[in-house]
């Protein structure tokens, strides 16, 4: 038998919401830590928040016209025409995407004529941007890679490798890449590292203007890399994020993917329309599996779509039918072949200009990569304490990897900005 | 000739079982085929519906002519703020204090992802998350992706077909302290039944008592019952009590966006420092997910809850979309009682949102598609939104049918 004290302390007492807040004091995120900023995103938040007339962001890596201006391009514009006009509806897209712009897409990357394009045997779907191209391909790679679940990642690579391997369950290891003496290719380091992994193992590639570097191999290199990661029976998974910005030419830039294609490599390709076509925000990317046969295709396809489903259900409409409209025009794709082609190259007599300043200026070192490096960066060779001063002193941001984005320089700000990396690195900020 | 041959051992996967039935009813030649599997709005006509409200906010977009930068990695600015004031009012507490952490997310599916994946890494109880059953498919792969346990609580009653009350508050009492409870915010999905009011505030002592963290999915509101507010009962209640929600927000439905794949995360925190703190570790779970989100489905909502007149509109526009699906659900159950079809059929009517589960059994949703070229989803749910004048009547005779078992033809032996 309870006695009334006894039942009244074993009663539930009353909630009103000062006692439940009491009791729960201690919040369930108490003890989430304070994440660091991320390394290249946060360069533009810290750069908005200067104040500065003369300040200049050579961090994130988006394409600025020669005013320092977003440039969204001419052919961009005349879709975006068309796709208003047609008044479409927003219904959901299949998991995999719309299907005109993988199709479409898989051959800008791989050439209409491509074997696995012809024989239908190429899995395909359109993801977020190369970001999303990244996670889709991991993800698969985790639970269906038939060997290790490592990936080899180049020394230096894009920082966010390494989570998006990482997130999706793969451990990261590292090749050597770049030779900080020469401020270029470590090839018999890159060689070395790939033939000693263990046979069979994930080896991830940038197609083409090498994310930070600029750096990329010759050809006749990438033959060579075709045949040791043969002979190893590695797997190539190229990260194609650049196609048409870094020489210029989209056929240029997609050689190493078409000749390991044409090799008989079953690689994994992850492509972005973010810089190419300016698309940057409307997140317009594909990721694609070279299979042995079309029945092989439709598994792996399948799978993709159990993949894609607890990500996001299926992919944003916009951006996709914006790229399906230029590349399915004769015109539209010309022009923007053209587009492309003048972004390379602004940035090409960028670098130049950059370099002949630097000289001119007396700049201590050895300068001749700014030119022969690739792409939207530069690995520069600054060093982090450098990278603060020319953050703190002269308003000038970039990575503190010493990395810039070469689209961020114009005729306005190449001199201001040489002079006071001829300071940093004379010390003299 | 290929060298390797990686890819031999991938078994095929099963078709998704809601969007799978989209596929086999696209091949489907009938000319009377009915699609009532995907929840999307559909009009008078059987046509999809772009919201007026979206075709003036695409011109107003369309005369900007604003540039494509990436958005910062929580997504765009207005949109989340918006968003966030219809969702919790503008009034809200943990909103005027500046303590609620959003980020914009790929559609409602893309804020579970950063829900289940941010639960994983940083929730300091128990990793399992409790599922409604039944409940949309793709929560189970969303939360048993990321590492985390899929645990049941009962919810659908099919002897009643309504809510098993006692035995929901039961399972919520029984689970471990601290326990993740998912619950849907309005028009559960797919038993269109919700908890009344009474009801949510005893679930909400349930929770409170045990100390669970509650994780809305609101993918409806607006949607349920034409009224914005009231659908938000639910999660609003909750946060005025104290809660430190999560809420997954979606304008697939109600704002008619699908494809443009708009939505948010929140978190209610206990300070703006938590909240920052919060934030800051939410970036690190989307970074390696997508980066930053697509920007023209977050601009067409920002302009849309932010120009007063198109705000009004839409609050039109979202009542006339609940309203046709409610009168749909009257006309099917006058249709099924004057076939005299069997068993009782007031669930229809009482059901709220897009979906009704109509008690059907696999083999006859089997029957229905194969037979009558009427298509839904295994579990017998159907999506009132693809009943029309044009074709109730059909499929009210076609459900009938294969209540009774007529469906099938008879074998001539």
């Amino acid at each position: 038998m309870l006695t009334a004290s006894a039942r009244l302390a074993l009663s539930r007492p009353a909630f009103t919401p000062s006692t439940f807040c009491a009791r729960r004091a201690v919040s369930a995120w108490a003890k989430v830590p304070a994440g660091p900023p991320d390394p290249i995103l946060g360069v533009t938040e810290k750069f908005k928040a200067d104040k500065s007339p003369k300040k200049i962001n050579l961090g994130v890596g988006a394409y600025r016209d020669g005013n320092g201006k977003p440039y969204v391009l001419p052919t961009v514009l005349k879709a975006e025409e068309i796709v208003f006009n047609a008044k479409l509806d927003k219904e959901y897209l299949p998991i995999t995407g719309l299907a005109s712009f993988t199709k479409l897409a898989a051959e800008l990357a791989y050439g209409k004529d491509s074997k696995p394009l012809v024989e239908d045997r190429l899995a395909i779907t359109q993801s977020i941007s190369g970001t999303g191209a990244l996670r889709i391909g991991t993800a698969f790679l985790a639970r269906f890679y038939p060997g290790a679940k490592a990936i080899y990642l180049p020394a230096p690579t894009w920082g966010n490798h390494i989570p998006i391997a990482k997130d999706s369950g793969l451990e990261v290891k590292q090749y050597k890449y770049f030779n900080k003496e020469t401020v270029g290719l470590d090839f018999e380091g890159m060689k070395a590292d790939i033939k000693a992994a263990p046979e069979g193992s994930i080896i991830m590639l940038h197609a083409c203007a090498h994310n930070p570097t600029g750096i990329d191999p010759t050809e006749a290199q990438w033959k060579e890399l075709s045949e040791i990661v043969k002979e190893k029976k590695h797997f190539p998974f190229f990260d194609m994020a650049y196609q048409g910005f870094a020489s210029g030419d989209i056929l240029k830039d997609a050689f190493a993917v078409r000749y390991f294609v044409e090799q008989g490599h079953q690689l994994l390709l992850s492509q972005s329309f973010a810089k190419n076509m300016g698309l940057y925000g409307e997140r317009v990317g594909a990721v694609s599996f070279v299979c042995a046969d079309k029945e092989e295709k439709a598994r792996v396809d399948s799978q993709l779509k159990i993949i894609v489903r607890p990500l996001y259900s299926n992919p944003p409409v916009h951006g996709a039918r914006l790229v399906s409209t230029i590349l399915s025009s004769p015109e539209l794709y010309d022009e923007w072949l053209v587009e492309v082609k003048g972004m390379a190259d602004r940035i090409i007599a960028m670098r130049s200009k950059l370099y002949d300043t630097l000289v001119r200026l007396d700049t201590p070192g050895e300068w001749g990569h700014i030119k022969s490096q690739i792409g939207m960066f530069s690995y520069t060779g600054l060093k982090p304490e450098q990278v603060d001063a020319l953050a703190e002193k002269a308003h000038v941001y970039l990575t503190r990897d010493g990395r810039i984005s070469m689209a961020g320089l114009n005729d306005s700000n190449v001199e201001y900005f040489a002079e006071s990396v001829s300071k940093a690195v004379k010390g003299t900020l | 000739m290929s060298i390797t041959n990686f890819w031999a051992g991938v078994p095929q996967g099963p078709p998704d079982p809601i969007l799978g039935v989209t596929d086999a009813f696209k091949k489907d030649t009938a000319k009377n085929k009915v699609n009532l599997g995907v929840g999307a709005y559909r009009d008078e006509q059987g046509k999809p519906y772009v919201l007026e409200s979206v075709l003036q906010a695409e011109d107003i977009l369309h005369k900007k002519k604003l540039d494509k930068e990436y958005l910062p990695i929580t997504g765009e600015i207005e949109f989340v703020r918006l968003s966030a004031e219809l969702a919790y009012g503008k009034d809200s507490k943990p909103l005027t204090e500046n303590r609620i952490a959003v980020a914009q997310s790929i559609s409602g599916t893309g804020a579970l992802r950063i829900a289940t994946e941010f639960l994983a890494k940083y929730y300091p109880g128990p990793k399992s998350v409790y599922l409604p059953d039944p409940t949309w498919g793709n929560h189970i792969p969303l939360v048993e992706g990321t590492g985390m346990k899929v645990v049941r609580y009962r919810y659908f009653d099919k002897k009643t077909i309504g809510l098993d009350f006692a035995g929901m508050k039961e399972d919520l009492e029984k689970a471990e302290p601290g326990s993740i409870i998912l619950l849907h915010a309005c028009a559960q999905n797919p038993s269109g039944i919700d908890p009344t009011k009474e009801q949510w505030k005893e679930i909400n002592e349930v929770i409170k008592s045990k100390k669970h963290l509650a994780l809305f999915d609101m993918a409806y509101q607006g949607f349920a019952s034409g009224d914005l507010i009231g659908d938000a009962f639910a999660p609003r209640y909750f946060v005025e009590q104290g809660h430190q929600i999560i809420l997954c927000q979606s304008f697939a439905k109600n704002l008619g966006l699908y494809g443009e794949r708009a939505g948010t995360f929140s978190m209610v925190c206990s300070s703006p420092e938590e909240k920052e703190r919060v934030l800051s570790q939410v970036k690190r779970v989307i970074r390696p997910l997508y980066s930053s989100p697509p920007l023209h489905g977050a601009q067409l909502v920002a302009t849309i809850l932010g120009t007063p007149e198109l705000f009004e509109q839409w609050l039109k526009e979202v009542k006339k979309m609940a309203d046709r699906i409610i009168s749909m659900r009257e006309k099917l159950y006058n249709a099924l009682v004057e076939l005299k079809t069997p068993g009782e059929w007031g669930h229809i009517k009482s059901q709220i949102g897009m979906f009704s589960f109509t008690g059907m059994t696999a083999d006859q949703v089997s029957d229905l598609a194969e037979y009558a070229h009427v298509y839904l989803t295994k579990d017998g749910r159907i999506s009132m939104a693809g009943l029309n004048e044009g074709n109730i009547q059909y499929f009210a005779e076609s459900m009938s049918k294969a209540v009774k078992g007529e469906l099938k033809p008879k074998s001539s032996l």
